[in-house]
């Protein structure tokens, strides 16, 4: 994609992040800081698009979009490796799209579509792909955590070397189930990594408001599971956290937990007015933490790229997003048939 | 005249066991509270204490006895000034229990009181997935289920165990005995007391491409995990659009002891059967449990499957079949008959056969079905025995609002309202949390007496 742009040596894997990636006063290579603006960048485009639909009526029900969180899925699958497995909530759409799900195919579910990744029976919350290791998606609060921490068993009872990223909010992090998987996951050592998306606000009620201790990150200490709090609104910062704790995971040393301070610009979901926050907490933390502007400006900065190579990456992007969205709306709905069909499977 | 200690039983459903150790020999002094015996079964392990001053006279039964018989005198306690001559001058004893159990040690897991509700005589063996001249073998449900996991987990390496107590402690109600040997800690895996978490786990063990068998200690508990069985494990194929599975059996007791009180007597049947995406077993003999319980762990689909703690230790025969699976969603003719059918699963099947007995006394003969299978619920057998007895009365120890002997009878008027002779009776658990006195508790659990009153009621007889 930034072939016109690249300044990346010649012959690097840029599959793969480079270990110098993390050594702390040396500049990201500009492939990568290409990639996470494009990852990022399609995140933000999409959900926007996804609104747009929302507010036309052609997406139903719950829709809980991700702007502004973007630098923290981006980051995190930056870490991982074939094999590895995400599980998340219901604000799902940015994790698909970092896992390497179609953008079509996520937008046909939202307009409940046959084309959709769940034939339309899913919707916003509820979209998986076995082929990308994507594994949902889940409505219910708290609930992806134990379920998390299951994927990741079954990699440890496997011996296979993966590792499971299990996604959740800040308010998920005061589920009774959340600590049930924190002492499994410990006791056993399983290979998984709880990456708590703070985004401030539990639907209406901010941290401070519903959590006795708000420092997330320290909420394994009784269980002996380290956490380091990260600034997830910088994709680079994420990223050399993320590839850290992968590898702790990854070498048997149990469960690690990483509290991204993180902020969502829209409402919990789209029925949301955000009323509990003012406009001027929202616009200040969109002009100075801008996950997308931040990696924009390194890139300028650094040379990385000029702003044509970023205008291609931007026409490129808005291209993809309104494919599908048009694919989304082309998509017939399911046929009547499909009601009765995927209950159970037959023996 | 001598003191005889008896055989005690450690549980309602308990008729024999080991005599595993004396502590005392003959001729030794006693008094109330001595440990003088411990004896063994395949769930649990007890002291027998004396309750009378005197001197041990003669041991009846010797340590290492097995198959010793609950009641049968195991020892002679001579009263004090008592000689020894009158050892052999004891006359046949009255069964008086003169043994009781020490009680902190006959709690093996949350369970277990004397005084038992009489049972229900054994099934006629009969079903028809079990092809003539096959040689058969008595054994517990306990083994039978117990049987059922190790065969499986011998030929599928992603199978395993996990619960509370299933490794070490070789299962709360020893169902899992053996099977941390044979399988190792890998396989056989003791869960924190956090049934919302392992079970949560366990669904996604089985996302990930494992077969779990989660064991709840009992069926209560899930109540703690409910959402992950529904939510989780029973929706998700759907809303993938069919591209996930959750290949996982729940299993261990559910609904009532004995003497447990409210909180661990409930029947879980209607809550699952409630489900799409679930299915939900109930067997009663140990053939079922066995047949049964491998085909669960090979479903692709989460199976709930509801034992019976007053059934474990109730033996039955089980054909020796090298790989003995029987299909889901199949029910079983227990008992043929033609003037009324008696509709039950679990333990509810045993009252229903009860009740057959009697009623053949008085010349009816009833037809007798085990569900097997909840859901899918078998209308095919239902309707079937409808059509060739029409009048069907269900019994099930849960509660009767929207139960299942409510949606059977929903069923037969929907598909076989001009078969029906007579309304449909329901003879049900009554609409209260189960007591703990001994004689509530009878009152709140359906009785043989009920079932037969209910099948004379709709056959219009007295």
């Amino acid at each position: 994609m930034a072939k016109a742009v690249r300044k990346a040596k010649a012959g690097s894997d840029s599959s793969r992040p480079r270990k110098a990636a993390g050594a702390p006063g040396r500049e990201i290579d500009a492939d990568q800081l290409l990639r996470y603006y494009r990852d990022m960048l399609l995140i933000r485009r999409f959900e926007e698009k996804a609104g747009q639909m929302y507010g036309m009526g052609l997406i139903g029900g719950f829709c809980h979009l991700y702007i502004g969180q973007e630098a923290v899925v981006v980051g995190v699958q930056a870490a991982l490796s074939p094999g590895d497995r995400v599980i998340t909530s219901y604000r799902d759409h940015g994790h698909m799209l970092a896992c390497g799900m179609a953008a079509r195919g996520v937008m046909a579910e939202l307009t409940g579509r046959r084309d959709g990744y769940s034939k339309g029976k899913g919707g916003s919350m509820h979209m998986f792909s076995r082929e990308k290791e994507f594994y949902g998606g889940h409505g219910i609060v708290g609930a992806q955590v134990p379920i998390g921490t299951g994927l990741a068993f079954a990699q440890a009872y496997r011996k296979n070397g993966g590792i499971t990223v299990c996604y959740f909010g800040d308010g998920s992090a005061n589920q009774g189930q959340v600590y049930e998987s924190f002492n499994m996951a410990e006791l056993w050592k399983l290979p998984v990594l709880y990456v708590i998306e703070n985004n401030q606000y539990a639907m209406g009620t901010a941290v401070g408001r519903s959590s006795a201790t708000v420092d997330l990150y320290r909420r394994g200490e009784s269980f002996a599971i380290p956490g380091r709090a990260v600034d997830g609104m910088d994709v680079v910062a994420v990223q050399r956290q993320a590839t850290e704790a992968v590898a702790w995971c990854r070498n048997g040393k149990g469960p690690m937990i990483l509290e991204m301070k993180t902020y969502r610009y829209r409402g919990h979901s789209m029925s949301d007015p955000a009323k509990y926050r003012s406009k001027d907490e929202v616009t200040k933390m969109r002009a100075e933490h801008d996950p997308i502007d931040q990696v924009r400006k390194r890139l300028l900065e650094s040379g990385g790229a000029d702003e044509a190579a970023l205008k291609e990456i931007d026409r490129e992007v808005k291209e993809v997003v309104s494919q599908a969205a048009d694919f989304a709306q082309a998509s017939p709905e399911p046929d009547p048939a499909e009601l009765w069909t995927d209950v159970l499977k037959s023996a | 005249m001598p003191i005889e200690v008896l055989m005690p039983a450690l549980s309602p459903t308990m008729t024999e066991g080991k005599l595993a150790k004396w502590h005392v020999r003959e001729g030794d002094a006693v008094t109330a509270g001595t440990v003088l015996a411990e004896i063994e079964t395949d769930k649990a392990t007890m002291e027998v204490e004396a309750i009378d001053e005197g001197t041990l006279g003669r041991i009846l039964v010797a340590e290492g006895t097995e198959g010793v018989a609950v009641n049968r005198p195991i020892a002679l306690i001579l009263a004090e000034g008592e000689a020894a001559g009158a050892l052999d001058a004891a006359p046949p004893a009255a069964p008086v229990a003169q043994a009781v159990p020490a009680a902190a040690a006959a709690s093996a897991a949350l369970i277990t009181a004397p005084a038992a509700p009489a049972v229900a005589p054994v099934a006629p063996a009969g079903p028809t997935e079990i092809p003539p001249g096959t040689p058969m073998r008595s054994m517990t449900v306990r083994e039978a289920l117990r049987d059922a996991m190790a065969e499986e987990m011998r030929r599928d390496p992603d199978v395993f165990l996990m619960g509370e107590e299933v490794a070490e402690y070789q299962g709360a109600y020893k169902v899992s005995q053996g099977l941390l040997e044979e399988f190792g800690a890998a396989r056989v895996i003791d869960t924190p007391i956090t049934e919302h978490g392992f079970t949560g786990l366990g669904v996604g063990a089985a996302f990930g491409g494992l077969k779990p068998i989660v064991e709840f200690m009992t069926f209560n508990f899930s109540m703690q995990a409910i959402d992950q069985i529904v939510n989780s494990a029973a929706k998700t194929r759907y809303m993938s659009g069919g591209q996930m599975g959750c290949p996982i059996v729940f299993r261990g007791p559910n609904g009532a002891a004995a003497r447990v009180g409210a909180q661990h007597s409930q029947c879980y049947a209607s809550w699952y059967a409630h489900c799409p995406g679930l299915k939900v077993v109930a067997p009663y003999s140990a053939a079922d449990a066995k047949g049964l319980l491998k085909a669960a762990i090979r479903d692709p689909n989460p199976v709930v499957f509801l034992e019976n703690e007053m059934l474990y230790g109730r033996s039955f025969d089980v054909p020796e079949i090298a790989d003995f699976v029987l299909p889901l969603g199949k029910a079983r003719v227990a008992r043929p008959g033609r003037d009324v059918t008696l509709i039950g699963f679990s333990f509810a099947t045993g009252l229903a056969l009860a009740a057959a007995d009697e009623l053949a006394k008085e010349g009816i003969e009833a037809e007798v079905i085990d569900l097997r299978s909840i859901r899918p619920l078998d209308h095919e057998t239902i309707i079937a025995s409808v059509a060739r007895t029409n009048r069907v009365v269900t019994v099930e120890e849960g509660w009767a609002a929207c139960g299942i002997g409510a949606e059977i009878a929903a069923v037969i008027m929907e598909q076989a309202f001009d078969w029906l002779d007579a309304p449909v009776q329901r003879v049900a658990g009554k609409d209260v949390p189960m007591p703990y006195a001994a004689n509530l508790e009878k009152l709140a659990l359906p009785q043989v007496a009920d079932v037969v009153a209910a099948a004379k009621a709709v056959c219009y007889r007295r």
